[in-house]
């Protein structure tokens, strides 16, 4: 039962990474910055609740708002560059937070105990959950509380006409400038709202792993964020999740028992979907075959 | 309505429009014309705001408005198409609409949450009805992509209809249409006259262009080389030349 639920934790914060990217890739921005921002998150939050004795939630809440601060930074810079040369802006930006927080060195002695991040040895001593009597299972359901309401909150977005303007962006800047978007606010209110979510999803994962040092935030982890939106498809904001469940649930715990034959499988299956699906698992067609199933057979294409 | 005075745009070396004097009057479809190459699609872009002019200036209502960016110029009263279709594909039909309605000064103080963050609510009913006008009606749930050529076409000019422009730039809207569809949008553009609003069509077919329109510039080389009604361009012997090149003694 814990190998399971530690599962659906890892799932529930890859879920929240690739959201944060999902929100700018509406807007058509390739950003890697996701996890400078995760990082952010997760050293802020965990400093907050182990050095000065914060709640969890407080310190969530300032490690998501720090994220997006940066992120907003970010985001001006960044409407300069595009495609390719936004990704490469983008990899510096979390090199350039990973190699921060190398060197980190800030103990503070907490009830007799020294704790904070200590450099190259990594940030050791985060035990909240611990330390307040939550099992695997409190913690889990924690998590997906955020995911819960991160989801409503983007699913919102896309009924709304923030969403819409979003997606407008993404699919043609000229013609949704030329339809009277501000492409400056569009694209760093995205880059923002990313930031909070990765920060959000930085400080829940720094809390269960209870420890984290800056080869955590590496590019890879970076590469899986935007992986997850774009084998997903950005078509609704479940593609992301199912992306998730597909890659850490199935691909990589399910695929266990073959050993080091699993990546070559792994590599190849994203090969697979990215030819079978080139608009994400769940892209439109998928979507209308879903809600025509959940309307009876009816017909959905509500307007 | 709007003016341009000695409005230019340099490209390097290449003067795509050189100091063009035009003045288009409220109410009026205003055509332009020229041979290829001639300037037509640059002054466009001028006047919506995608290039910034190397010299002149570009009033409307009196107001300047060449310093001001595309949104900054639709909520300004200028609207436009595109000359290659440029709709939000994997969108449905009406959030295209959606996406420019109100884009106005006024709906943008009113009361902000519920603008970006509720439903469309009561956008619906305009929505239905440019819906109708474009001869969409009932299929605002199909994404814009999956329309024929002539529907998005029209889809394009109802989103560009949507902001309730002053001025609607037309950039060779019937490009690609079928005789009875440049017949369609000859009423549409008669109907949009009427309401009011001021249109500049740029177009290669003379159909359309001397049917429709109430006076004309021509372009060439980035310059004006007439101005007049259908009618008398037809006949200048100037216009004629920059189409046809000049009548030569064939011994």
């Amino acid at each position: 039962m814990e190998y399971y639920l530690g599962i659906a934790q890892t799932i529930g914060i890859h879920a929240l990474l690739g959201w944060s990217a999902y929100v700018l890739l509406l807007t058509g921005q390739l950003s890697l910055a996701q996890v400078g921002f995760f990082a952010i998150g997760a050293y802020v939050s965990a400093i907050l609740t182990t050095m000065f004795g914060f709640h969890i939630v407080p310190a969530l809440m300032v490690g998501a708002l720090l994220g997006g601060f940066f992120a907003m930074l970010v985001g001006f810079p960044a409407l300069r560059v595009k495609g390719l040369m936004l990704v490469v802006a983008t990899i510096a930006f979390t090199q350039f937070v990973s190699l921060f927080f190398f060197n980190v060195h800030w103990r503070r002695d907490v009830d007799g105990v020294m704790a904070g991040p200590d450099s190259t040895q990594g940030f050791r001593e985060i035990r909240f959950y611990a330390a307040n009597g939550w099992d695997t299972l409190d913690v889990t359901l924690f998590i997906w509380l955020f995911v819960l309401l991160v989801m409503s909150g983007l699913w919102w977005l896309d009924r709304s006409r923030a969403g819409t303007v979003l997606r407008a962006v993404g699919a043609d800047d000229l013609a949704a400038q030329s339809s009277g978007i501000n492409l400056t606010v569009a694209k760093v209110t995205a880059m923002t709202a990313g930031g909070v979510i990765a920060g959000l999803a930085g400080g829940l994962y720094a809390h269960s792993a209870t420890y984290v040092d800056h080869l955590t935030f590496s590019v890879l982890l970076a590469t899986f964020a935007i992986a997850y939106p774009i084998i997903g498809g950005i078509h609704s904001v479940l593609g992301t999740l199912a992306a998730v469940i597909f890659i850490q649930g199935i691909l990589i715990e399910g695929l266990r028992f073959l050993g080091d034959w699993r990546n070559i499988l792994f590599g190849l299956l994203i090969i697979l979907i990215m030819n079978l699906k080139p608009n994400g698992i769940m892209d439109a067609r998928t979507m209308r075959t879903i809600k025509r199933m959940f309307a009876g057979g009816k017909s959905a294409d509500a307007k | 309505m709007l003016k341009l005075e000695n409005l230019s745009k340099h490209f390097g070396g290449v003067r795509a429009v050189d100091d063009l004097s035009i003045e288009v009057n409220r109410g009026e479809v205003f055509g332009l014309i020229g041979p290829n190459g001639s300037g037509k699609s640059t002054t466009v872009n001028l006047i919506c705001g995608v290039y910034t002019p190397t010299a002149g200036s570009i009033r409307l209502l009196g107001n300047e408005i060449s310093g001001l960016t595309p949104n900054r110029r639709l909520v300004a009263g200028v609207a436009r198409t595109f000359q290659n279709i440029r709709l939000f594909d994997d969108m449905p039909v009406w959030k295209n609409l959606w996406v420019a309605q109100n884009s106005t000064e006024d709906a943008n103080k009113h009361n902000l949450l519920r603008r970006w963050f509720g439903g469309a609510g009561s956008d619906r009913d305009e929505i239905d009805a440019l819906l109708e006008f474009s001869g969409l009606g009932g299929r605002g749930g199909e994404l814009a992509g999956s329309l024929a050529f002539g529907e998005q076409r029209r889809l394009e000019l109802a989103r560009a209809v949507a902001a309730k422009p002053q001025l609607l730039l037309l950039d060779e809207p019937a490009a690609g249409m079928n005789l009875d569809e440049i017949k369609d949008l000859a009423k549409r553009i008669k109907g949009l006259r009427e309401q009011g609003m001021s249109i500049i069509l740029v177009e290669h077919i003379m159909e359309l262009v001397m049917g429709v329109t109430d006076r004309i510039a021509v372009l060439n080389f980035g310059g004006k080389i007439a101005e007049g009604t259908p009618d008398e361009i037809q006949k200048n012997s100037v216009v004629q030349e920059a189409y046809l090149g000049k009548p030569q003694d064939v011994a």
